[in-house]
């Protein structure tokens, strides 16, 4: 429950600090990691406009986790900075749902992995910006933008790959197979999240879904691609039990940080 | 099977509100729809527009060099088309 | 009738408006060997593009802080923009971006030999962009100018972008020779790497470069190699000075009579090895645009299929 004692609240923000801290941090900690795996394309893209939209969606999603750690550290009120966050944190404290790191795979599984964040994503940030922390609901605002943009580019690219040829829509069909269990830990809450719902400052999930799921049932019926039933749903990112992925992400991504502590960039 | 490129599509930008769209390139893509987001992504990257057209390359028509003295030279001497030809009245104002 | 002594060849109407700074636009005729120049020059600096991604991309991984990876990744997206800008001003005499790739991915067509070193720390992130893009700036600045008008204007915009790239690369530096020791040692020790190879950017000597001269007649290039390698010296020397880094050439020396830098000669054996083949990362870089590309081949299939069902689809609606 919401305590009533405020003196650590800061001017933008009437919700508890604490709690809001590791929910800031897990959005931070998610568009981060996706947007690394999308720069892993950068120069490899199967043809070059493509390598220029993964990139703008890259620097997107880099911008929006930019935002919610410049957030988190001012929530925390520790003094750490976006990068204290980012590059000195060990994988079991990242916050990311497991989607996000799972390797890009071929072209096929880049999108899939897309599409089912992207559909979270927009309806999640649709709620967001009109909550109730103005700090949060402004980024939300701004992301919402870039994420009906990322929406669109991921499920153009479904229907053109399930009613394209026969090896794309195997490949396609593959990558949903792979990567749909990776969909349900996106709207199951944890106890970060949960915390915020009781008190109206995360929208209730259940209140998503419908309007998620026919939007992907929509995209995958034009996509001639059945869609998956009685997925097991992968659970544990967002408490920071991760795949193996992400141990090799992150000691690539904090190499700079690690090797060579507190200096300047 | 034989990979066939994707066409071909020029794109014209309209860089703010009351301007014409102009011509700025050209760029690969498989159909109109991606035409359009194609350069979205790599024509707009600097807030260098509020509106795309794309027309497919093989759509375009063009005047022909060699007939571009036959075309426009003609314009060159008509001179009364123009404003300045005409002497108005000092007194004369707003004309 | 004119006697032929009075009437101007097509070779020399052609001449005479690159003379009188008329651009030549994509219809307008033009002499084979200068279409034939201009696709093999615009689609080696596409290429160059291109296979210039590769190096930077490889620490867009690694940058140390989120603000660089958000540079660099734009960086590196703006040189696949620059090299699709110019394959497209190729495209209009009448080659197509299929072919340009097709002579890449052989080994036919070459890119710049500077993307064939390696880059091995963070500092690296920083001489390429100080230095190399410095370089290529200086050659590419004067294109702008140049006779053929799509290749011109894609220039222009490219020169746009460009100029944030090879300031984010001295900012790289100055930061690390600001910093901790290790940083600044860092710094010089790719200095010391980059230095000759960016010298090798602008060819080969004057005395060796035997299309210049009509290429400086087409007005397809507009300085020579030596120009643009000495205004490239002075230009660096007092930014490498700046930065407190020393220049791995003894024989720097400011020359006041000349009113510009004297410098060593660049190892031409290793220059000529790395064009030919035999550089460091040769068969890695054109490997990676080849499985890129290959990898590719079937995502372009699908979208194609995927645009021709729709367009008969809509065919069959109207």
């Amino acid at each position: 429950m919401l305590t009533q004692d405020f003196t650590n609240a800061t001017a933008t923000s009437a919700t508890e600090p604490s709690l809001l801290f590791p929910f800031v941090l897990q959005l931070a900690d998610t568009s981060l990691i996706l947007a690394h795996r999308l720069s892993e394309w950068c120069g490899h893209g199967p043809i070059l406009e493509q390598d220029l939209a993964m990139a703008n969606i890259a620097l997107d999603l880099l911008g929006e986790a930019r935002s919610y750690y410049q957030y988190a550290a001012e929530l925390e009120g520790k003094g750490r900075t976006e990068d204290d966050l980012a590059y000195l944190r060990s994988a079991v404290e990242y916050r990311n749902p497991l989607l996000v790191e799972q390797p890009n795979g071929d072209f096929a599984h880049t999108v899939v992995r897309q599409f089912l964040f992207d559909n979270y994503h927009y309806h999640l940030l649709k709620a967001l910006k009109d909550g109730p922390d103005t700090h949060l609901a402004g980024i939300a605002e701004k992301s919402f933008k870039e994420a009906a943009y990322h929406l669109k580019w991921s499920s153009e690219w479904i229907i053109r790959l399930g009613d394209g040829t026969a090896e794309s829509w195997q490949r396609l069909d593959k990558a949903i197979a792979a990567l749909w269990r990776f969909a349900g830990e996106l709207t199951t809450p944890a106890p970060a999240e949960t915390a915020l719902q009781e008190i109206g400052v995360v929208p209730d999930y259940a209140t998503l879904l419908p309007a998620m799921q026919a939007y992907a049932a929509q995209v995958l019926a034009e996509a001639t691609v059945p869609e998956p039933t009685a997925v097991f749903a992968q659970q544990g990112g967002k408490i920071g039990r991760h795949s193996e992925h992400l141990g090799y992400l992150l000691s690539e991504l904090q190499y700079m940080q690690r090797t060579y502590p507190g200096m300047t960039w | 099977m034989t990979q066939q490129e994707w066409p071909l599509w020029e794109v014209f930008i309209r860089s703010k509100q009351g301007l014409d769209h102009k011509h700025v390139g050209s760029l690969h893509a498989a159909d109109a729809a991606m035409a359009v987001q194609n350069a979205r992504d790599v024509y707009t990257r600097r807030l260098e527009g509020v509106s795309i057209w794309v027309v497919e390359s093989k759509h375009i028509h063009a005047s022909n060099p060699d007939d571009a003295e036959a075309f426009f030279d003609p314009a060159a001497d008509k001179v009364y088309r123009h404003p300045t030809f005409y002497e108005v009245p000092d007194s004369i104002k707003h004309m | 009738m004119e006697t032929s002594e009075q009437v101007l060849s097509p070779e020399e109407q052609f001449q005479a408006r690159i003379d009188a700074d008329i651009r030549i636009e994509p219809k307008d005729w033009m002499p084979d060997a200068y279409r034939k120049t201009l696709i093999r020059q615009i689609s080696q600096h596409a290429h160059s593009e291109l296979v210039g991604m590769l190096p930077e991309g490889n620490w867009i991984t690694r940058a140390p802080s989120l603000k660089r990876k958000s540079i660099l990744l734009a960086k590196v997206q703006d040189e696949a923009g620059h090299g699709l800008y110019l394959y497209s001003a190729a495209e209009t005499l009448g080659t197509t971006r299929d072919q340009m790739l097709a002579d890449l991915h052989s080994g036919k067509a070459k890119y710049s030999s500077i993307f064939n070193y390696p880059t091995l720390s963070w500092a690296d992130m920083g001489c390429v962009g100080w230095l190399v893009d410095g370089a290529a700036i200086l050659n590419q600045v004067p294109l702008c100018r140049t006779s053929y008008g799509p290749y011109a204007r894609a220039m222009v915009r490219v020169c746009k972008e460009e100029s944030f790239h090879q300031r984010q690369g001295f900012e790289i530096m100055q930061t690390l020779c600001e910093g901790a020791p290790e940083q600044k040692a860092m710094a010089q020790e790719a200095l010391n790497r980059w230095w000759w190879p960016t010298l090798m950017m602008f060819g080969p000597k004057d005395a060796d470069s035997p299309n210049t001269e009509q290429s400086m007649k087409w007005r397809i290039k507009r300085f020579t190699n030596d120009e643009l390698r000495q205004k490239f010296v002075d230009m660096m020397v007092p930014q490498a000075e700046f930065l407190g880094l020393t220049v791995p050439d003894e024989k720097v020396k400011w020359n006041e009579e000349r009113q510009a830098y004297d410098f060593g000669e660049v190892n031409w054996d290793e220059f000529w090895a790395v064009v030919k083949g035999n550089g460091l990362c040769n068969h890695e870089r054109l490997q990676a645009r080849v499985s890129a590309h290959d990898e590719g081949a079937w995502v372009r299939e699908a979208a194609l299929a995927h645009a021709a069902k729709r367009a008969a689809k809509e065919a069959v609606a109207a």
